[in-house]
Parts: structure tokens; C-alpha cells; sequence
């Protein structure tokens, strides 16, 4: 069996995001997301409008060595561009876009997922971690499809897809479709559908590395 | 005439009174009027409540601000960061109170006091300990959390081009909470890098208008720093 790498997970997640949609990229593993998006030279090219909750749409790529300017950054404070067309405004604007449903995807990272979409991603609730939630409760609930990318089991191989998050939970229900190094799967009314799996992989292997029932592959 | 442009630092800040309540703008170091929190460090006021994004990073402005036991209470979304080593601190020692807050609830929260408004339900943190003790209700089918309006005494944020009658406009992300901030506070007070002639800017493009904003200093431009960068903590979403 060969698990997906980083790149194959972001690439797979590219795939879902449809011409002239609004996106907004988490923190870590979500943002690989972006380098995957087909230029505009290729066959497959969507143009995709990013959103960054500290104040842009339009994001562009990463600046060039020594044209980074730190008036313009993205929400994990790192340096970004501004493509034609973007723009700038306040957070409170930014935060009614995500809450006013005016966002098509985000996708986030995640500690735990229920199967019934619960997402936890923002505290571990060790007693001794200073709590931070940024904007992770205002991610969640705020596009109009939550796409989460996460391994499929913590590095101590405990599942993450879980009956009921054991950490702290980010949002209710508000998880549409995960993206592990595993396996694609959808969170519907009936259960948790498997989408995809990765080549090898067998359904009683990915069942045994998720704690919840699966629905199988639709063939 | 209305002049609002102050010629330094000491009167920018006078008057700010121990236990204040402080909006200090600014995203990690975008927009953070680095010059005017090291000013209010100078000016001695103590016993203050911090209402920003974050809690401070390196050593400096609001790092400094709570190293020096100056804060009592910190509001905001994201305290823990790669440098935020004097919060840490002061938080795991009991020294320093934290409310903690959903970015985007911090920002409608300030806006609401700007505006008058006495609360607001919002989906935001519905279901989380975030919400625990909150009044909620379900509106148009989706759960929803009561959400008070933040007011504050004082309001330091950090604008690009402003006037004598205060009229501000800001520079790309460097504007984030900036233009909420001003309306809920009683005394704003913003640093600009360049004052201009009434009439001079653009009046479809003033972001800011003036009524918001007490006192305007000018300081010189430098680069704003890169910093603030968030950490993963053990087992954080990769």
C-alpha cells in the first residue's frame, strides 16, 4: 500500500475546487493546497480567487527574495502578493465574508473529525497549552463546504476520524468532506462515504485505521 | 479650526489613566503601532486591559507593555506564538488574565460597540467551550451564540495617510482591525506616515473618516517587520 504524500493529498484537494471559486487556505498542510492549483498555462487552469481572513482577496504567490514586504501578509504572517484584480479591506469585512457564507471552501487541519463532521483542530486541552483559536471556530462554520486535509491517524496510530472528538471541539457538524493520506471521504446524512482510496489499500485496512463505520467505495 | 494632528508622542498619549481598557490594532506585526505602544509604555499607565489580536511578540511594544506588569487582562484571538515567550510567561504564572476570543467574533464585537449595537448572535464557536455559559438560540435553522459588544477607553492603531481632521487611509493588510478599533473606543489615537492637506485625500478612498479619530501623530516610515509567526503546538493540525 502507498500512502499519499503531502503533495499527492494537496493535489487531490486542488482537483475539488472548481473554477471561479472563493477559497481560503489554512494554517500548514491546507496551504501545500495553493502550489497546486494548475497555472494558467495549463490544459486544466481554473481561475480561484484566495482569501486570507487578515484582510485580501486575491492572494498570489509568495514574493521573490527580497521583495517581501510585512504590510502584506497572510493569515499565518508570512509574506504574500496581491494578483490584479484583489483586494484589501478590515477584519471585521473579512470575517463577514466567511460568516456571511460568502466563501465557497476552506479547508482546514485537524487533531479530530466525527463522523458526523464535528471538526476539533484549535486545542489539545493539555493543561498546561495556552489556548489560541485565531480564527480556526470562524473557518469552520464559515464557507459554504469545510474540506478538511489531515494524516488519517496520529503518529501513534490512533484513528483521527472518530465517533466523538475527545479534544476540544472547533465546530458542530460543519465538516463536509476529509482528505488524509489514506483515503477521500465524503460526511453525509448516512454515515462517512469513502471516495477514494489510495492505490493498495484495502476497505477492512482504512476501516481499521477509522474509528467510525464506513460506507463503501460506490463502485 | 479642527486640528487633530498632535506634534509628539507625550501628547498623544496624555491623559490615558491607569486601568484602562487599550485596543491596540494590528495582526502579528501588520498594522501594530509598535511606536505608540513603546509611547504608552513611556507615559506610565497601569493596570490595563489589552484588547488585540494577539499577545504580544520579541521583546518589544506589547511583549514589553506585559513584561512590565503593566496588563492586567488580555482579550484576544491567538496569544500563543513563536515569540510570545513574556505572555507564556505571565499567563502559566496567573499574572496576566486572558479572554480568549474567535477572531472574527473580536472584530464584529469591537465593531458592535462602535456602532452601537448591544450584542449579536453569531454561529461562530455554537457547541465549543468558547461558548460555554452564553445565551443561545437557534435563528433561521442554525444555532447561534450571544455575543456583548467590546468597548474600550483608548484605541493606538497604525494608519498610512491621515489629515487634520483625522480622515485615515492605511496600507494593504496593515489595516485589519484598525478601522473597527477607531469606532469603538472613546480616545483614538493614530499614527500615520504621512499627514496631508485637508482635501487631499481622496474622498472616495478615505477609509477612516474622521469623526472616529482624536489625535493623529506622525512618525517616521520603517519597514514593518516580519514576526509573529504562528507555532504549532505538539500534535498541532500540520
Amino acid at each position: 500500500m502507498k500512502r499519499w504524500t503531502r503533495d499527492e493529498m494537496a493535489r487531490r484537494v486542488a482537483r475539488d475546487i472548481p473554477q471561479g471559486s472563493v477559497v481560503n487556505l489554512g494554517i500548514g498542510l491546507p496551504t501545500l493546497v495553493a502550489n497546486h492549483l494548475p497555472a494558467p498555462c495549463a490544459a486544466d487552469y481554473r481561475e480561484v480567487m484566495i482569501h486570507s481572513e487578515n484582510g485580501v482577496l486575491g492572494v498570489g504567490p509568495a514574493p521573490a527574495a527580497g521583495e517581501e514586504d510585512y504590510d502584506l501578509v497572510n493569515a499565518g504572517k508570512q509574506p504574500v502578493t496581491l494578483l490584479p484584480g484583489g483586494s484589501y479591506f478590515h477584519h471585521t469585512d473579512s470575517f463577514a465574508m466567511m460568516r456571511g457564507g460568502h466563501l465557497d471552501i476552506c479547508v482546514l487541519g485537524a487533531f479530530q473529525v466525527s463522523g458526523s463532521g464535528d471538526l476539533a483542530n484549535w486545542h489539545t486541552g493539555a493543561a498546561d497549552a495556552i489556548p489560541a483559536v485565531g480564527g480556526a471556530m470562524d473557518l469552520a462554520i464559515g464557507a459554504k463546504k469545510t474540506f478538511v486535509m489531515m494524516e488519517h491517524c496520529t503518529k501513534s496510530g490512533e484513528a483521527k476520524i472518530v465517533a466523538a472528538c475527545s479534544y476540544p471541539l472547533t465546530g458542530v457538524a460543519c465538516v463536509s468532506r476529509i482528505y488524509t493520506d489514506l483515503a477521500v471521504l465524503d460526511i453525509t446524512p448516512a454515515g462517512v462515504q469513502v471516495l477514494e482510496m489510495a492505490e493498495g489499500l484495502s476497505l477492512g485496512e482504512l476501516q481499521a485505521a477509522t474509528a467510525v463505520p464506513l460506507l463503501p467505495l460506490i463502485p | 479650526m479642527i486640528d487633530k494632528i498632535v506634534p509628539h508622542f507625550e501628547a498623544a498619549l496624555a491623559g490615558v489613566p491607569d486601568g484602562a481598557t487599550v485596543m491596540i490594532g494590528g495582526f502579528g506585526t501588520a498594522g501594530l503601532p509598535n511606536e505608540l505602544v513603546e509611547a504608552l509604555i513611556e507615559q506610565g499607565a497601569r493596570d490595563l486591559t489589552v484588547i488585540n489580536n494577539n499577545a504580544g511578540n520579541g521583546e518589544h511594544g506589547l511583549a514589553k507593555l506585559l513584561a512590565l506588569g503593566r496588563v492586567r487582562k488580555v482579550i484576544c484571538s491567538f496569544p500563543r506564538q513563536a515569540d510570545s515567550h513574556h505572555f507564556d510567561r505571565l499567563y502559566r504564572a496567573g499574572q496576566v488574565e486572558l479572554e480568549l476570543v474567535p477572531q472574527g467574533t473580536l472584530s464584529e464585537r469591537i465593531r458592535a460597540a462602535g456602532a452601537g449595537i448591544g450584542g449579536f448572535f453569531t454561529p461562530t464557536g455554537y457547541g465549543t467551550d468558547l461558548a460555554q455559559g452564553k445565551e443561545v438560540r437557534e435563528i433561521n435553522g442554525r444555532m447561534q451564540v450571544f455575543e456583548r459588544p467590546l468597548h474600550a477607553d483608548v484605541a493606538l492603531i497604525k494608519a498610512e495617510r491621515g489629515d487634520r481632521w483625522g480622515n485615515l487611509t492605511y496600507r494593504m493588510t496593515a489595516r485589519n482591525f484598525g478601522p473597527s478599533m477607531a469606532m469603538a473606543a472613546k480616545l483614538t489615537i493614530a499614527s500615520v506616515h504621512e499627514v496631508v492637506a485637508l482635501g487631499e485625500l481622496d474622498p472616495e478612498a478615505i477609509v477612516t473618516p474622521g469623526l472616529f479619530v482624536q489625535r493623529v501623530l506622525k512618525i517616521a516610515r520603517a519597514a514593518t517587520l516580519g514576526g509573529g509567526f504562528k507555532t504549532a503546538a505538539a500534535g498541532a493540525p500540520a
